[in-house]
């Protein structure tokens, strides 16, 4: 077990675990954050989603070694009121179906809105590639960026 | 204890049905005393699983529950209840809005509450089939009519005027002179009231109705986009250990030996326990043979189970493959089957001449893979009861396996259900809680047990493969004269029957022997397969490789007749008219549980969503002008489906979906936003069937492992706009979960082979 101080959504936090232990089992288990998903344990999925620093990385295959001082934003910290522009226009566009996905497609769009705030539709498609949604969404998630790109 | 009689309840899934079984549907109306028992025991106290909160003006509470699905608190909350399991659908909030709309309650207050695993109390629970909304449209009406009908008269008493003089309207009754009252201050009178008889109780017109046939967002909008959603996995109880399970590899398969050293040398490894396995037939409700690891936390187990050597023997199953299974299975098509629906004499047709075309169609296995994983949280008490926190579609089945696993009565399995991230049919099947309460049970304290992704794809009740022939003769008129189906899958009863080696009747009537085009000499044939790992239902069932072959080769038969597809289809209907394929079929038609009286199968309203698509999708049009378009028709569970998808190319070679569209006949559109996301969604869903995903066996071992090798599409390939027409109908509600599935993957592969010029015989199609 080693001692680790993240920095999660604004605050100090410190945990004692495994170093190899994966960000999102922290999360999850050691810190109670929930809105992280598990879907696939190795980067493939993106139910995992959150930002170190406004970059998009999959939880669930990222070492709490690794994180070192860099922020971390999960979907509580985005904005635990929903009104992140992101936020809001997926509540607009009534993008959920099952909703499991949908808080790492949040945290995805933000990313990418962050980075480049007018995406082309290509751009959203390719940026938003490595979320999956098996119920089938993706009509909705990119309407709902393309509307939450006009407060950016 | 677990009594042999609730064996012959369950499992009910009346899909798959041959008889059509009772609708048990009602609204559940308690006794004049539990009533009265129900508004004192609401006073700071617990009632439907609901802890009330006093905040009267006296601090006391007083709550009107005219029936299980609602209650009225005098603080003016509204709270209706959720019965049935929210995995996508928006079940959760379309038959609670059906409710409060005839209350006439204003929705932005009303709370829902998730009713717990409870058939007796709250009626069918088993979530499947598409038929939330079919089964419990009156009901929740009348639910709603019930509680207007009983605070309109407490109003109409308190100012001594007539009933017929009051409505309701944004929680509150209304007189016709403009008085005004809120619910919360007729809870009391409303409670002396008698209560309505529920044959004559008077709905509201349909053109009253504020959120029936409306666009309405799911309840749970917010909490999902602010991560505060709980699913199953979500849910943390104090003490609690997580268990990551080694499963049988192969179905069958037992443990000979195992060694737990290194997993308990693992740090955060608490325990290893065996898990007694079902063997052959695995069945469709048990835990499969495995070993456990039980950890602090999931990591933990998760390490734990990697360091686990277990020594198995593998039995029988270790020698299969799924690729030569299906070879054997198209093999068998060319031979004589096993009769299911004639009309005429198809041979005779054959031999008179003309042209025969014969194609075969293959399909394969196909996973859930919910975005969900499965699992479970068992807490199994000293006393022996158990509850459980579960993803379930299926509640009452879930307390039935539980309490058979535990050798305990149902009653004592309390069964909490949580949102499902994903259903599809996966969690119909409760052999993962079946697996957490197992695990309390030995390890003596409340567990989680997760399911990893490679669990997942590995231990699955898939989608059958499918071999099918089918061969259509063109007589010298040019006229489809005959009609040969051979169709071959392993069978869903053969999960818990091994003797079950044809497709039931009810597999079959899902868009096979229901073929409903006039063709004079029609012969529909099953052969047998066996079924080497579990089988079980997917998103629409065998509607899937039904309407892949079915309407695949009808537009490669109007492609040889020289006429367009649409045509071709239109002229096949012939006139109206109710088909009951009396005296054709050699089984029963089970008509997804619902008696042909009631829900005829019109060729009419087919014919209406087949005009409505080809209008809407401007066809006729885009086929001059040389567009890749491709058509399909298909009803399922009761509702009537046309549609036209369209492909290109990218310059990379990409292929390109651009646009759906989608007629749709449901009856009474109930929340038309939901269904609109359902059909939205069934394009992405089916895509994904056609273009990417397979599950294969060798060794009798799932091959895939996660979403590299088991590929379900990405943003980038899903279409691109998909449009939706409802054809306004004031016909009793269907479904729509499962329905935008069939007729999609024939009008995708029916539009790629016109811009490849290659029909495709084999699923998955890879571009």
């Amino acid at each position: 077990m080693e001692k680790f101080t993240l920095i999660i959504n604004g605050n100090k936090q410190s945990v004692e675990v495994q170093p190899d232990m994966p960000l999102l089992w922290v999360l999850r288990d050691i810190l109670d954050l929930k809105g992280a998903k598990y879907g696939c344990g190795q980067g493939l999925c993106g139910s995992c989603t959150v930002l170190l620093d406004d970059v998009a990385i999959r939880s669930c295959a990222y070492p709490v070694s690794e994180v070192g001082d860099q922020k971390i934003t999960t979907i509580e910290g985005l904005s635990n009121e929903g009104k992140h522009p992101v936020q809001k226009a997926w509540v607009e566009h009534v993008v959920p179906q099952c909703g499991y996905c949908q808080t790492g497609q949040i945290m995805s769009a933000a990313a990418l809105l962050k980075r480049n705030p007018k995406p082309s539709e290509e751009e959203i498609e390719s940026a938003m590639a490595g979320n999956l949604c098996r119920c089938g969404t993706y009509n909705r998630i990119k309407e709902a960026i393309l509307t939450a790109s006009k407060s950016y | 204890m677990f009594h042999p009689k609730d064996l012959t309840m369950l499992p009910k899934f009346p899909f798959l049905k041959s008889k059509a079984p009772e609708n048990k549907s009602k609204v559940f109306v308690p006794s004049r005393r539990d009533f009265l028992k129900m508004g004192s025991l609401a006073t700071g106290g617990f009632l439907l699983g609901v802890n009330f909160q006093c905040s009267g003006p006296k601090g006391e509470l007083i709550t009107f529950a005219p029936n299980v699905y609602l209650s009225i608190d005098s603080d003016n909350q509204v709270t209706i209840i959720a019965h049935r399991s929210e995995m996508g659908t928006g079940i959760r909030t379309s038959l609670p809005m059906i409710v409060a709309d005839e209350l006439g309650a204003d929705w932005s207050k009303v709370k829902i509450v998730q009713a717990e695993g409870d058939e007796e109390k709250y009626g069918d629970q088993n979530t499947d089939g598409s038929y939330s909304v079919r089964m419990f449209y009156e009901p929740m009406r009348k639910a709603g009519a019930t509680a207007r009908h009983m605070l309109v008269a407490a109003a109409a008493k308190k100012w001594n005027v007539d009933a017929s003089e009051c409505r309701t309207e944004m929680g509150q009754v209304v007189h016709s002179g403009g008085k005004k009252i809120k619910f919360g201050d007729l809870v009391d009178l409303a409670q002396e009231i008698e209560m309505p008889d529920q044959e004559s109780i008077q709905l509201k017109e349909f053109s009253s109705y504020k959120l029936i046939g409306k666009d309405i967002a799911i309840y749970d909008n917010l909490d999902i986009a602010t991560g505060k959603a709980v699913f199953g996995a979500d849910i943390d109880l104090p003490g609690m250990q997580v268990a990551v399970v080694k499963r049988s590899p192969v179905i069958g398969a037992k443990v000979r030996s195992f060694n737990d050293q290194k997993a308990l040398a693992v740090p955060g490894v608490t325990r290893v326990v065996k898990i007694e396995g079902a063997g052959i037939p695995p069945g469709l409700d048990k835990a499969l043979e495995g070993v456990a690891v039980i950890a602090d936390n999931t990591w933990a187990a998760i390490k734990g189970r990697e360091a686990l050597e277990i020594e198995w023997d593998l039995g029988p199953n270790q020698a299969y493959d799924s690729e030569q299974q299906l070879e054997e299975m198209l093999a068998s098509t060319s031979r004589n089957g096993q009769i299911r629906r004639e009309r005429g004499n198809f041979n005779a047709a054959r031999q008179q001449g003309g042209q025969v075309i014969e194609r075969t169609y293959l399909a394969p296995f196909y996973a859930h893979a919910t975005m969900e994983p499965p699992a479970a949280i068992a807490h199994v008490h000293g006393d022996g009861t158990c509850e459980i926190w579960a993803p379930t579609q299926h509640p009452q089945w879930a307390r039935q396996a539980v309490a058979q696993a535990l050798d305990i009565d149902y009653q004592d399995v309390k069964m909490n259900i949580t949102l499902l991230g994903g259903g599809f049919g996966r969690k119909s099947k409760p052999d993962f809680i079946v697996e957490a309460a197992l695990l309390s049970k030995a390890a003596k304290l409340p567990v989680r047990v997760q399911w990893t992704r490679d669990d997942d794809l590995h231990h699955d009740f898939y989608h059958a493969q499918s071999a099918q022939r089918i061969r259509a003769v063109l007589d010298r008129n040019g006229n489809l004269s005959g009609w040969n189906h051979h169709t071959v899958f392993p069978a869903i009863g053969a999960t818990a029957n091994a003797d079950e080696v044809h497709p039931s009747d009810g597999e079959l009537g899902l868009g096979c022997i229901d073929f409903p085009y006039e063709v004079p000499n029609i012969r529909i044939e099953t052969h047998e397969s066996k079924a080497h790992t579990r089988i079980g239902w997917l998103r629409s069932v065998s509607n899937i490789h039904h309407a892949f072959a079915i309407s695949c080769m009808l537009d490669e038969v109007a492609e040889a007749k020289g006429v367009d597809p649409v045509d071709f289809l239109m002229s096949m209907l012939a006139e109206d008219k109710n088909l009951t394929f009396e005296g054709e079929l050699k089984g029963d038609f089970g008509n997804y549980g619902e008696p042909l009286d009631k829900f005829p199968w019109n060729t009419r309203r087919l014919r209406g969503v087949i005009e409505k698509v080809a209008q809407a999708s401007n066809w006729k049009q885009a086929v001059a002008d040389g567009k890749n378009v491709g058509f399909a028709v298909h009803k399922s569970f009761l509702t009537y489906v046309a549609c036209v998808v369209e492909v290109t190319k990218a310059d990379n070679g990409q292929l390109i979906i651009p646009e759906v569209h989608y007629a749709v006949d449901c009856g009474i559109g109930v929340n038309t936003d939901r269904i609109r996301s359902q059909f939205e969604g069934g394009a992405q869903f089916a895509t994904s069937l056609v273009l990417t995903s397979a599950i294969t066996l060798k060794n009798g071992k799932v091959q895939q492992n996660n979403f590299d090798g088991y590929q379900i599409i990405r943003m980038p390939q899903a279409p691109k706009k998909t449009h939706i027409h409802l054809i306004e109908s004031m016909e009793k509600p269907t479904g729509v979960g499962e329905p935008p599935v069939p007729p999609y993957i024939p009008a995708l592969c029916n539009a790629i082979y016109k811009l490849t010029g290659e029909r495709i015989y084999r699923l998955p199609y890879k571009a």
